[in-house]
């Protein structure tokens, strides 16, 4: 509790990392309240094409070259970015624990198996692998998450792994060891809880790039076609980029703002959590 | 034996067992592909029967074990055969060498704007620590560094094509120009600046941050001290001292990033007609061309290890304290 206070207490005091926070509840409450405000789906046609922001007192944000609500696209869309962007996170990091602490924890040929994997999920370029991974089993919310949490764990195995090898010689755990207790409770109870916070800064900030992946491939046409996401309002947009930019810029600034609020509580996270770090 | 050639041996040695397991992945992903070489061929023939696809599964060996396949499949890719596009009616390995030129160009020139300008911004960011200069570079890099890079690239043709009318938007030459010598090498560069640019933004952001980070952690080491002790200026503190070993994180980090770029390099090429293998990969994926997307996949992976077997090379003759033996 007082570990919680403290950490509370210096993360507030940075005022990027609030800031950033802000823009990630900002990010949040839309995506929460897309339902309320925009009851329908973001995919019907409501308005006249073409409506530019500020046009239509009804359409705030104006409509596309379709005539779809651009302000109901661009609040589902929060909805399906956050939620790809955590899920796939949480999936990643998941697979990425388990994969971490076996190796660190057993060595041998259990490291040199697991880690000559993750060497080689890290060698084959992550976004291409997305693409292929999310072209063969179709595009749905479920394949998307599931192909950037493929991508993404290898970082977070090769950081447990680290983190578990240097605790697996340390007296308490040997101590624990020495009596006797099994290795799945060592694993779980007194080895994994002490790599939490790194693991939380880094997954924090992949976050960040599960969102500007899963904007990248909805761009490319990869996107779950019954789900409206920032990205495939960009790339329909580019087809009207000349005449009407505003379709590509408003859902582009949404990505980059909240990229922007993720990257800052990471490292607002970061500097929390390492207090020996902060000055650097 | 030279202690670099025994190194690039060893080096090899560890590369090989994680190409082919990212070949035996390729494999397996390629079964997986909903369709075969032979259904497509069927399909376009407008349906076929039983027997003729019968016989065309034993023409491509698909009728055979999975064992015997996958043995097949990795003495073709051992001797760089990766397979027929029936899309494109050309041998894989030809579709990709065509289009490998124009991606690296893309790709080296945006690496080498990257690199120069986050290092010439990191040490002026560190230089002028907590100061406006530090504040805005910053500030910016921020902003860079979370900013979807095909949405930048839209704003950038927006910008300097739509609205201003400097630079062509699209494709790497102009159509038509039937232009030769120095008047075509202008062309493709006035082609190259905006996906260069587009693309560098992202790693010059990483760069710049990396770049000021490992500059202060230098400085914070006990020989800069003594060099300040000694009366070295600094002008001469900053870039004869500090910055040739701020420098190593960042030749690290472009052997990292080999991936992510050439990731990058698929939305780059698409939002910019950029004639090279991101656009073909995203062109594959629509035509269902999986022999084709695989393969690229394949020898991308191929050009990360190489990649990063030069660097460590590089690594080993910048640092003396790093021994390639």
């Amino acid at each position: 509790m007082q570990g919680l206070k403290e950490f509370l207490r210096r993360f507030v005091r940075n005022w990027p990392a609030v800031g950033g926070f802000a823009l990630l509840m900002i990010v949040l409450v839309m995506a929460l309240a897309a339902p309320a405000l925009y009851p329908g789906s973001p995919w019907d046609l409501v308005a006249q094409p073409f409506l530019w922001p500020g046009a239509d007192a009804q359409f705030r944000l104006g409509s596309d070259m379709m005539g779809r609500d651009l302000g109901a696209g661009l609040f589902h869309g929060a909805r399906v970015s956050l939620l790809i962007g955590f899920v796939a996170t949480l999936v990643a990091v998941l697979a990425g624990i388990a994969i971490g602490a076996l190796a660190g924890y057993y060595g041998g040929w259990v490291d040199d198996v697991l880690m000559r994997l993750t060497e080689m999920f890290q060698t084959i370029p992550p976004f291409i692998f997305a693409i292929v991974l999310v072209a063969i089993f179709q595009p749905t919310v479920a394949t998307i998450v599931l192909a950037i949490g493929a991508v993404s764990w290898p970082a977070v195995a090769r950081l447990v792994r680290g983190e578990v090898m240097a605790l697996r010689n340390r007296e308490f755990v040997q101590a624990c060891i020495a009596i006797g207790m099994n290795d799945a409770r060592i694993i779980f109870r007194h080895i994994l809880p002490n790599t939490l916070a790194p693991v939380i800064v880094t997954g924090s900030l992949m976050v960040a790039t599960a969102i500007l992946t899963e904007a990248g491939l909805a761009f490319l046409g990869l996107g779950d076609p019954n789900v409206m996401s920032w990205g495939t309002i960009i790339g329909a947009g580019r087809d009207v980029l000349r005449t009407a930019w505003y379709v590509t810029a408003i859902p582009g600034v949404a990505i980059l703002l909240t990229v922007l609020g993720i990257n800052l509580v990471g490292e607002g996270l970061n500097d929390a959590l390492n207090p020996r770090l902060r000055q650097k | 034996m030279p202690p670099t050639l025994r190194f690039l041996l060893r080096r090899l040695g560890q590369a090989i067992p994680i190409i082919l397991g990212i070949a035996i992945f390729n494999f397996f992903l390629l079964h997986m592909a909903p369709g075969d070489a032979v259904d497509v061929l069927a399909g376009e023939a407008g349906g076929a029967t039983p027997e003729y696809v019968a016989q065309l599964k034993a023409k491509f060996g698909l009728d055979q074990p999975m064992h015997v396949q996958l043995g097949k499949f990795l003495w073709n890719v051992a001797t760089l055969n990766l397979g027929f596009s029936f899309r494109h009616n050309m041998p894989v390995v030809d579709l990709i060498l065509a289009r490998l030129p124009a991606t690296l160009l893309l790709m080296i020139c945006a690496i080498v704007l990257a690199f120069s300008a986050g290092l010439v911004l990191g040490v002026t960011a560190a230089r002028n620590l907590n100061k406006a200069p530090d504040r805005i570079i910053s500030v910016m890099a921020l902003l860079a560094y979370a900013t979807p890079i095909f949405w930048i690239g839209l704003m950038l043709i927006l910008l300097f094509s739509v609205k201003l009318g400097w630079l062509p938007s699209s494709g790497m030459e102009t159509i038509g120009g039937d232009l030769s010598g120095a008047a075509r090498i202008w062309d493709v560069a006035r082609h190259l600046v905006l996906p260069a640019v587009t693309l560098a933004l992202f790693f010059m952001a990483l760069y710049t941050r990396l770049m000021r980070a490992s500059m202060l952690e230098v400085y914070g080491l006990d020989y800069v001290t003594v060099a300040r002790a000694k009366g070295v200026g600094e002008r001469g503190i900053a870039y004869r001292h500090v910055l040739r070993n701020a420098l190593l994180p960042m030749i690290t980090m472009l052997g990292l990033q080999v991936g992510s770029l050439l990731g990058g390099s698929v939305l780059v090429e698409t939002v910019f007609g950029w004639p090279g293998l991101g656009r073909l990969a995203f062109e594959s994926v629509f035509q269902r061309d999986y022999n084709l997307l695989l393969g690229i996949l394949l020898l991308s992976s191929a050009l990360v290890v190489l990649v990063n077997l030069l660097i460590d090379l590089l690594y080993a003759r910048l640092d003396p304290r790093i021994e390639v033996a």
